[in-house]
């Protein structure tokens, strides 16, 4: 089942979780809802309300960025790995 | 009386407290460390000030923040408290402010992109308010330096049915069927910078505030220009002639005297600055007809910093407090209606807004 990453500032939001096991797979879009419905707070903070990956928010499936590849029909298999990061771009303005 | 002070600033909230009617304070440590604080907004109808902090995280959006304990814990819902519904085509880029209603458990809360959204629980759910979003002027509604926002929430004090807000750019709108619909209320308010200088809707408005013994009176510090209505803007005449300059963004009203009103003017659009390089409050107690300096106690000497719209305010006492934060991140205080004025703390991030209440 593919695992999702969770950054540590993102982990309160998971129940304290850094690796969340999730049943769905398919697509990247099949797992955010997952865990939409599983950990709302964490999926709010990756998504938008209308569902887009917020711009400073990066997910990549087994190690690519999938903003460069299918975006949210990015291809997810039963063993992938979801990394979510926080864009380098982003955070405290100096 | 103790009085608390929400400081809002460009990386976290930080509540100040006064027990000596607001001479000294006490800061404590920043709340949701390294977010943006664009407004807070305070709610008094309960048996303790509700506060509600627009939490704005760069990397994970806008949220709200609820405290009942003067911040000693802070709860977010599960779902997003503001967010546009499926099928608007938009998402909430950030919360500009926060302001109770005229009955108990409404809330507020402008956004931007420019929208209005209702809270009847509280400030912990909220509703966009259709009637403005479907607003057929909506596409023409422009975007000012700081972005495209609702940024002034006026709910009348005893008509729940009667609303005011003002957005950047578009102006002042309202409505008197509890949202439903809306009109655009900015006759005799200048837009210099559109081909036709006095158009139906366009302006950009950057504050408004509503005088607190006559409901009907507003005052507002327009993108150059200052004005007055007195006619719950039907109409607006300039009361800029006597201050040093037409720029700016706060404008504050006394919480209970009739036409007593506070100011920070900046020299201009291009030079954002405070006028002659002085840190000078402005205050007018007839209505803007005149205005005098009040710096008695502010720093002297060249000074450069801002306040920003949302970065002055009063409180609720008889004699009123009144605050402002900079975006060199100091704060000042004044529990003489600006006779006189006391640093609070200095060495902040940029301060984005203040709100002050007696506790």
């Amino acid at each position: 089942m593919p695992v999702l990453l969770v950054p540590g500032v993102l982990r309160a939001e998971a129940g304290g979780a850094s690796r969340l096991e999730i049943t769905a797979s398919g697509s990247l879009a099949a797992v955010l809802a997952e865990v939409g419905e599983r950990w709302p707070r964490l999926a709010r903070r990756i998504r938008d309300e209308q569902g887009a990956v917020r711009r400073y928010v990066n997910v990549y499936v087994d190690g690519e960025d999938s903003r460069r590849t299918a975006g949210l029909d990015t291809p997810v298999a039963e063993g992938s790995e979801i990394q979510v990061l926080p864009s380098v771009a982003g955070g405290s303005r100096p | 009386m103790t009085t608390l002070l929400a400081i809002g600033t460009q990386k976290g909230l930080f509540l100040a407290t006064s027990d000596d009617d607001r001479r000294t304070w006490q800061v404590g440590p920043a709340h949701f460390s390294g977010t943006a604080i664009y407004t807070v907004g305070v709610d008094t109808s309960g048996p303790r000030p509700r506060l509600l902090a627009a939490v704005d995280n760069s990397h994970f959006g806008p949220s709200i923040a609820v405290s009942d304990d003067l911040g000693e814990t802070w709860e977010e819902p599960d779902s997003a408290p503001v967010a546009f519904p499926d099928g608007a085509g938009a998402s909430v880029e950030r919360i500009w402010q926060i302001v109770p209603g005229a009955e108990p458990g409404v809330i507020y809360a402008g956004s931007q992109p420019s929208a209005l959204f209702r809270s009847t629980d509280g400030g912990r759910s909220f509703e966009l308010v259709r009637g403005l979003w479907d607003h057929p002027h909506r596409p023409e509604w422009g975007a000012g330096f700081g972005g495209q926002a609702v940024h002034t929430i006026l709910p009348h004090p005893t008509d729940p049915a009667s609303l005011l807000v003002a957005m950047s750019t578009g102006g002042v709108y309202r409505s008197s069927d509890g949202g439903e619909s809306w009109a655009p209320a900015n006759k005799g308010i200048k837009a210099y910078f559109m081909p036709d200088p006095w158009p139906e809707f366009g302006q950009c408005v950057h504050r408004v505030a509503r005088d607190a013994a006559d409901p009907t009176r507003l005052y507002a510090q327009n993108h150059h220009g200052v004005y007055r209505s007195s006619d719950g803007g039907d109409s607006w005449q300039s009361i800029a002639e006597t201050l040093p300059s037409d720029f700016g963004f706060p404008m504050v009203a006394h919480p209970s005297r009739p036409g007593v009103i506070w100011n920070f003017p900046l020299t201009a659009d291009s030079k954002r600055h405070p006028t002659e390089l002085r840190c000078r409050v402005f205050r007018s107690t007839d209505a803007g007809d005149k205005w005098e300096e009040q710096s008695s106690g502010l720093p002297g000497g060249p000074y450069y910093p801002v306040v920003l719209r949302d970065a002055m305010c009063t409180d609720d006492a008889g004699t009123a407090g009144v605050y402002f934060g900079t975006r060199a991140g100091e704060v000042f205080a004044s529990g003489d209606e600006g006779e006189s004025w006391t640093t609070v703390v200095a060495h902040l991030p940029d301060v984005l807004s203040v709100r002050a209440v007696s506790i």
